[in-house]
């Protein structure tokens, strides 16, 4: 079969190559510059490998900390967003009834608008003259807008909550609506209150879901630089936004990119932890 | 199990109002007669609107991210297809080798992958453009494409390709008269889903955007001029009815088949 063979090698090639080129190499590349002592100068020149780089960064303790704090933010964000995205994919599982179809377009609309803007509109909400201050002036609670709001950590929190909470219900509600609803009968049967079968029957099904949509949340979030660089000032920034300084105003670009080596094999570690904890695969089909 | 008020009902109908809040908001400033976008509102104007049509920086960086989303879009959603096909059809050693790779863009962070791109281009001399926005997107929209065009051939008898060729297609005749056919509405929702990606796409766009701006970054590069603001709303009101209908039609055509 000369034609299938001969396919296959159409089909194979050009993906392929175009992930080697743009997937692969830049990766290996970043990975190389990252040894490269020196910043300025030609890119493709050969150089003696160093470590210095990363020596600095274990050795200097702000990268460090503001790694170890990015995951914490992250571990926040995607605990809360999991939280109090699970009562919606309960409601749209179970008592959304006929309608359940457009309740869910209708949480997801947001989703898949812009999100700058939607960043920009929250601005508009938590800033010096937005909304809530506008509020908290007319009904006499403060004479003098809050700046509490925004260019902070929690703000960063905030937002990314926020703008989280409606894709968290997605891998929630497609472990709930597997759950055989005769297990229900049969713990109500049992004299089970709703509480104590919540907690002993749907719960326990409904936690792959759980876990999936936390990392699903946590995975990007760690490397989140767009939000800090909006609403964060100079108190909200991840360990993101120095990998972004050191690529365009520092100019450092292989401290640069000994930060993203980091910064890239975490996210695969904690990829492979998660894989290893929930069944992905059954979550896609 | 009837809608009647209960927390669970309260709870959803209370987040899709602040979800919906901003959007709101956005709407309002968009029809607000004032230049500073704070409140209280000054009055209704489709002025904004107007003046839209002559600001040639604003539609000029709207036509670039049009352009940066149809193109990726279409080469993510070609590539996508060829790896459905080879992941659904084919036995080979390097198979699962070949669908980690497309599926890992999902999960390498976008800051990373933007400076890892920007490594490249600058060691390779070449010029940040329209270009290298748009082939940086349609590696991080290949996941995508290649699910939902995965998701549609899995769902199809690889016997019918058998049967074609049983009775006398050749290989290039079945891909084109039985596989293309089986395909084409996913990939046509595996476009429109990559086409959004790319057209909110914003982490990547800000390393390698040129001289030329993708729409999320001109937004971003004049948020600081506050004037500037309701023109920018304004288009922006219009590009999200844009995605919405986009959206709604991937929704439509995924349903269908």
């Amino acid at each position: 079969m000369f034609d299938r063979r001969a396919t296959f090698w159409a089909l194979s090639l050009p993906p392929l190559l175009w992930l080697g080129v743009l997937f692969v190499i830049p990766l290996l590349l970043m990975a190389a510059f990252s040894t490269r002592a020196e910043s300025g100068g030609e890119l493709l020149r050969l150089w003696a490998p160093s470590l210095k780089h990363y020596d600095d960064l274990f050795t200097t303790g702000t990268y460090w900390r503001l790694l170890r704090l990015s995951a914490l933010i992250a571990l926040v964000i995607a605990a809360m967003a999991t939280v109090m995205a699970y009562p919606l994919a309960y409601f749209l599982a179970f008592r959304a009834g006929r309608r359940a179809g457009f309740y869910l377009v209708l949480l997801l609309v947001p989703f898949w608008t812009s999100y700058l803007l939607r960043v920009m509109a929250l601005k508009l909400m938590l800033g010096s003259n937005g909304v809530i201050n506008a509020f908290l002036i007319y009904a006499s609670l403060i004479t003098e807008p809050l700046t509490l709001f925004l260019y902070n950590r929690a703000a960063v929190v905030i937002t990314l909550i926020y703008v989280w909470i409606p894709f968290a219900a997605l891998p929630i509600l497609a472990a709930l609506q597997r759950i055989d609803l005769s297990l229900f009968e049969a713990a109500a049967d049992l004299g089970a209150t709703p509480f104590r079968q919540f907690w002993r029957v749907t719960l326990p099904l409904s936690l792959p879901g759980v876990l999936a949509a936390f990392f699903m949340v946590f995975i990007p979030t760690v490397g989140e630089y767009v939000t800090p660089l909006l609403v964060g000032g100079s108190q909200g920034l991840m360990y993101g936004n120095i990998i972004q300084d050191f690529f365009t105003k520092a100019a450092n670009w292989p401290l640069g990119s000994a930060l993203s080596m980091i910064m890239l094999l975490s996210t695969l570690l904690l990829v492979a932890i998660a894989v290893r904890l929930v069944d992905l695969r059954k979550l896609i089909e | 199990m009837r809608g009647r008020p209960t927390f669970l009902n309260g709870y959803y109908w209370g987040l899709i109002a602040l979800l919906y809040l901003p959007i709101a908001i956005l709407f309002l400033f968009s029809i607000n007669a004032n230049t500073s976008l704070s409140f209280p509102l000054r009055g209704l104007t489709l002025d904004w609107y107007q003046k839209l049509f002559e600001a040639d920086a604003v539609l000029r960086a709207a036509r670039n991210s049009l352009l940066v989303a149809a193109g990726s879009s279409s080469a993510a959603t070609l590539l996508g297809a060829m790896i459905a096909v080879l992941a659904t059809r084919y036995q080979f050693r390097f198979k699962g080798l070949l669908i980690m790779l497309a599926i890992l863009p999902l999960i390498v962070p976008f800051v990373v992958m933007g400076v890892a791109l920007l490594l490249l281009f600058s060691a390779l001399h070449i010029d940040r453009s329209l270009w290298t926005v748009g082939v940086a997107h349609t590696v991080v929209a290949l996941p995508y494409t290649l699910l939902i065009i995965v998701a549609r051939l899995a769902g199809f008898d690889a016997n019918l390709e058998e049967a074609a060729m049983d009775l006398g297609a050749d290989y290039p005749t079945t891909i084109r008269r039985i596989v293309l056919p089986i395909i084409a509405p996913a990939a046509v929702s595996a476009w429109l889903t990559a086409f959004t990606v790319s057209f909110d796409e914003f982490a990547l766009a800000l390393f390698l955007a040129g001289t030329e701006p993708t729409f999320p970054v001109y937004l971003f590069s004049q948020l600081r001029f506050a004037n500037r603001l309701p023109i920018m709303i304004a288009l922006a009101v219009l590009l999200m009815i844009g995605t919405l209908t986009l959206v709604f039609l991937a929704e439509r055509i995924r349903r269908v088949e």
